[in-house]
């Protein structure tokens, strides 16, 4: 009699809990892969949601939403494609925050090959340097600020290649087919330092700053989880995580 | 329908591309399918594999393969850097030696194909009459497999043409020496500018029907031909 209550109170609570708990799919930006695969899975492991993610440029995902893509969360590397899909109505109104501001950082895979300084880069004592594309990612603008700033666009636009995002910037350089790249300081940082190789941290008087905008779209009105995982991002637990990969906390910059 | 100086840029390039990567491929495929098309050895399997790998690998692996090997630390790229070439990503010839790869299946295939077909019995004949090894091969077997060729190089250059993971991976989308077309319509994409992407993009459907429709005309003059 015991084993059968037992069992009964067993299937009443998986009930219950797959009642409560909720799919999302979530599309980021790639250069917040890294700080938002370990913010999801403590936010799955604290709520029992599960948080689908997919990891890509923008401005694709931005065209993916326009046509229907089952998103219920966006985290885009920029404030354009939000507010974008903000005035045609595609999301819920009063959901647009700036979940963190990025930071730009000249990169090396060699170990001493740049200083904390762009001495190489005005030298230009390297072969190629690696950009995002400016016409679709916000870290390639911020780098074509920064070349700007140092009167560098003439001198080494012939060395320029172009990632598709800034993913694909990091590959370049991490491959060691560019000396040199612009990445987002989050793919070369984990736990406040930085990995491998060795980099200039750009200081941010050189660029206008990387605010990232986040929405909850349409399709995540009704969900719970979709709105938990927007909440989850405020608290304390992600915010360190934030500043862990080398993102501004927000406190500081709003 | 009207091409910036960007997309006149991408097809100039493109059609550069296609054309050294048909010629090299005629080059180098013709004696490997020749081989292929001949030998008993135990490695026709193995290499007939090899150059059919293209067919159903996807391009993010040979893409991702190449940028490793050609760079600066690859086997491949402390080759042509001991040459002194340097090194072959973000490059033209970086993208012929991709596309060589890339489009080898759809060259060495129909020359082997119609290679195969010649049969014993024209070289055996060639051969009584004394004609030496690279004779029979120049008189005999380049003639009587021509539909082949006609095939390959068709067939090779579209591919190339039509090429585009390899060379988003390898390329680094630079103006005039790596953004082809197939790079610039999805740049076009990503920056939302549709009416650019269409230009492009109706040219590539309208060249690549227009490809494979001669083809199957010629195809189809040759059966006719054949059965006369």
């Amino acid at each position: 009699m015991g084993s059968i209550s037992v069992s009964c109170l067993l299937v009443l609570s998986l009930l219950l809990h797959t009642a409560h708990a909720d799919d999302i799919n979530v599309a980021v930006a790639s250069n917040f892969t890294a700080p938002m695969k370990e913010i999801a899975s403590l936010f799955e492991h604290a709520s029992g949601h599960k948080v689908r993610l997919s990891f890509g440029a923008s401005g694709k995902f931005y065209a993916q939403i326009k046509h229907g893509a089952p998103f219920h969360l966006f985290f885009s590397a920029d404030q354009q494609k939000p507010a974008q899909l903000e005035r045609e109505e595609l999301i819920v109104p009063g959901s647009r925050f700036t979940y963190a501001v990025g930071q730009l950082a000249l990169w090396s895979a060699q170990e001493g090959f740049i200083k904390a300084n762009p001495d190489r880069l005005l030298a230009l004592q390297f072969n190629k340097l690696a950009i995002a594309n400016p016409k679709l990612a916000p870290y390639g603008v911020a780098a074509i600020d920064v070349l700007e700033h140092l009167a560098l666009i003439d001198r080494t636009k012939s060395r320029w290649v172009h990632g598709e995002n800034i993913a694909q910037t990091y590959q370049f350089v991490s491959t060691g087919n560019a000396d040199l790249g612009f990445v987002a300081l989050s793919q070369i940082m984990k736990e406040g330092r930085l990995k491998a190789g060795s980099s200039w941290i750009i200081p941010e008087a050189l660029y206008t700053p990387i605010k990232q905008d986040a929405v909850l779209l349409r399709s995540g009105e009704d969900s719970p989880a979709a709105q938990a995982l927007l909440r989850f991002m405020k608290t304390e637990q992600a915010e360190a995580i934030m500043q862990s990969y080398g993102y501004k906390p927000l406190a500081r910059t709003q | 329908m009207s091409f910036s100086e960007a997309d006149l840029t991408a097809i100039w390039l493109t059609l550069r591309l296609a054309t050294t990567v048909t010629l090299l491929l005629l080059l180098i495929g013709t004696p490997i399918a020749w081989w292929l098309a001949r030998t008993q050895s135990v490695w026709k399997a193995p290499v007939a594999a090899i150059v059919a790998l293209p067919l159903i690998l996807p391009p993010t692996v040979l893409g991702f393969y190449l940028l490793i090997a050609m760079g600066p630390h690859g086997f491949f790229g402390q080759f042509t850097q001991s040459l002194g070439l340097g090194t072959l990503p973000f490059t033209f010839w970086g993208l012929v030696v991709a596309s060589i790869f890339y489009s080898m299946p759809f060259v060495v295939q129909p020359i082997q194909n119609a290679m195969e077909a010649i049969g014993e019995r024209p070289l055996e004949v060639a051969a009584t009459l004394r004609a030496g090894p690279l004779d029979r091969f120049f008189s005999v077997v380049l003639p009587l497999a021509k539909p082949g060729f006609i095939t390959a190089s068709i067939l090779g250059f579209a591919h190339t043409v039509g090429e585009f993971g390899i060379i988003l991976m390898i390329g680094g989308n630079i103006p005039g020496e790596t953004r082809v077309i197939s790079v610039q319509i999805y740049d076009h994409v990503e920056a939302l500018e549709f009416m650019q992407a269409h230009a492009l993009s109706g040219a590539m459907l309208l060249f690549s029907f227009s490809v494979l429709l001669a083809l199957y005309w010629l195809q189809r003059k040759q059966k006719i031909a054949l059965l006369n």
